[in-house]
């Protein structure tokens, strides 16, 4: 039987599509004991309940200070220590820090087995930050290149200028304001619509 | 943090005093007091607007992943309140209490409703305070037990962050918080509490905030460090302005500080304090960004904090421990950085708090400095000098 497996892991992140992209993670790498919860109301009794070894929780999570105040009371797990991995350990601190990820080990738990855990919740994070920052950039290039379509259009019509010079203006205008060709757009956009007229 | 008395570093920052000094000074937000220690401890902050009693935390090692923090400068006295729900606000009316703000009155007031409620074997009274550490854990100990209630067996205290205080609060999932400011305000304004007291009248000047600094990077940095303390206490002249009031509720509201209308912060920064009762009281020293020595580092706040740490069982007393608390706090680096400007400094690291029952000039270089009045609503006095005799003398959890 794989060692990881008897672990048990409690993750709290309210973000769906991140969480589901950790516990891909975590159960790709044979941890199979893994909890999710979304919402942090009636913690205590949900981690009375799990008894988990490892609580791995995103940074993002205001309720930090709270979950680490409830591991020094004792009251929900028993003889629990709230623990960054390991004191010494400064190298996956940082990186966990740095990928947003923070996670608590919940009573005597060895750190040879914790830090595949956590090695594997920080490159989960990074992934996920990496697809969203991905999408997000698609989106805002798609929103600029329409934008800019838009402008062309206003150009072509108002000064009656073939497509290719429309888009030539553009371009000298960001370059000589040292502005984003997208800014330049917009604000023409914003300046037509503030005219009115279907220019 | 989202907190107004975030606000010397804030103007420090944007009303030019860094600039002035020749420091750049980067702000970042922060969602949770343990997100700052840790980013402290793996080098991500320099410096950090802290909980007067989490660098002493720190230094002892009650909270995991901290690094040795001095406390070279307070940020500032006062700012906080402890904000009750409609439903238990109106049961202590019923009990005697009065949108007053009195401690004295609203505490023998809860007392009455927690008993009516033990018997009648209600759920225990729930309150919030924002950290295990903070000076709202301590002062709403201090004012429950001074008013005879037991803050271990009486009542529950959780900790929540502040800018979901009064969203729990209107859900029902608390009775009641301590938290700064502008977070009682807003739970006012949006019909869901009433404040029944506030900081400034349980312990009057008492301290709240102060700017931790890695001591790693003190020692490496110390001329930025005299800097940005001239710069920090500049912002604190400014901010202590009743002339720049307006301008400041305008900044702090801003998406990247308090990210909440100005007209909340408002109260705060006036002392003109509106309780949900329809009435406002005037509060003198509700926030005290400058005036009164609001910036010293005094040893004898560390040390208050310290007894209270031993009090609730955070912390042995030993004298070990105390010496720690106490080298915490650094009125050394603050006189250092601030001599060349000529301004007030105390003479003294330390003084007995609540001794002072009117405004008193005292000794120091520079210009001169007035303190007080200052105390505890139970008329406490703290003499740092008689630490242990102090311990001794508290009731602590039963």
């Amino acid at each position: 039987m794989n060692a990881a497996s008897t672990l048990r892991i409690l993750v709290i992140d309210d973000n769906r599509v991140r969480v589901s992209v950790i516990e891909a993670g975590l159960r790709d790498a044979g941890y199979d004991r893994v909890t999710i919860i979304h919402d942090v109301t009636d913690i205590a009794r949900r981690i009375g309940e799990i008894e988990p070894d490892v609580i791995i929780i995103d940074l993002e999570n205001p309720n930090r200070d709270m979950l680490e105040h409830m591991f020094q009371l004792s009251r929900a797990v028993k003889r629990p220590i709230a623990m960054f991995v390991d004191r010494s350990d400064t190298a996956s601190i940082e990186a966990a820090v740095a990928a947003g990820v923070s996670a608590y080990v919940v009573d005597g738990l060895r750190r040879e087995r914790v830090k595949p855990i956590l090695d594997m919740a920080v490159s989960r994070f990074r992934a996920f930050s990496r697809m969203e920052r991905e999408l997000e950039e698609a989106r805002s290039e798609l929103e600029g290149r329409k934008v800019i379509e838009r402008a062309k259009g206003i150009l072509m019509k108002s000064r009656g200028l073939s497509e290719a010079e429309a888009y030539a203006l553009l371009r000298k205008t960001a370059m000589n304001q040292n502005r984003k060709i997208g800014d330049i757009a917009q604000s023409l956009v914003t300046a037509a619509g503030l005219l009115g007229g279907d220019l | 943090m989202p907190l107004l008395d975030s606000a010397l570093l804030v103007v420090a920052r944007e009303k030019g005093f860094a600039e002035a000094e020749g420091i750049e000074l980067r702000l970042v937000r922060e969602i949770s007091w343990a997100n700052m220690r840790d980013r402290m401890a793996v080098g991500h902050f320099d410096v950090a607007h802290m909980l007067a009693p989490m660098p002493i935390a720190c230094n002892l090692g009650l909270t995991p992943l901290a690094v040795p923090t001095h406390v070279p400068m307070a940020l500032g006295l006062g700012g906080n309140a402890v904000t009750v729900s409609n439903a238990l606000w109106r049961r202590m009316e019923d009990a005697g209490a009065k949108p007053d703000l009195d401690p004295a009155l609203a505490g023998r007031a809860l007392r009455a409703v927690l008993r009516e409620r033990a018997k009648a074997g209600d759920p225990v009274t729930r309150f919030a305070v924002v950290h295990p550490h903070s000076g709202h854990g301590y002062e709403l100990r201090y004012w429950l037990a001074a008013c005879g209630i037991d803050p271990e067996r009486d009542v529950e205290i959780v900790i929540l962050p502040p800018p979901l205080m009064a969203d729990a609060l209107g859900a029902g999932h608390i009775d009641g918080y301590c938290a700064g400011e502008p977070w009682n305000s807003i739970a006012v304004a949006s019909g869901v509490g009433h404040i029944a007291t506030v900081k400034a009248k349980i312990w009057r000047l008492s301290p709240e905030k102060v700017l931790g600094v890695a001591a790693g990077w003190a020692a490496e940095n110390p001329h930025a460090l005299d800097a940005l303390l001239r710069a920090l206490y500049g912002a604190a002249e400014w901010c202590g302005n009743p002339g720049n009031r307006a301008d400041l509720a305008a900044l702090m509201a801003e998406p990247d500080y308090v990210d909440r209308p100005a007209e909340w912060l408002l109260p705060a920064l006036t002392g003109d304090i509106p309780t949900g009762s329809g009435n406002s009281v005037l509060v003198p020293d509700f926030l005290v960004p400058h005036a009164k020595g609001a910036t010293f580092p005094w040893k004898s706040h560390a040390l208050w904090f310290y007894s209270q740490m031993v009090r609730w069982g955070q912390i042995p007393a030993s004298d070990q421990n105390a010496a720690i608390a106490r080298e915490t706090y650094r009125p050394d680096l603050y006189r250092s950085a601030l001599k060349l400007l000529g301004v007030a400094l105390p003479g003294a690291n330390a003084k007995v708090e609540g001794a002072l029952t009117e405004a008193t000039p005292v000794g120091s270089a520079g210009a001169s400095l007035v303190l007080g009045p200052d105390g505890f609503f139970d008329g406490g006095v703290f003499d740092p000098g008689s630490l242990e005799a102090y311990i001794a003398g508290q009731t602590g959890r039963s």
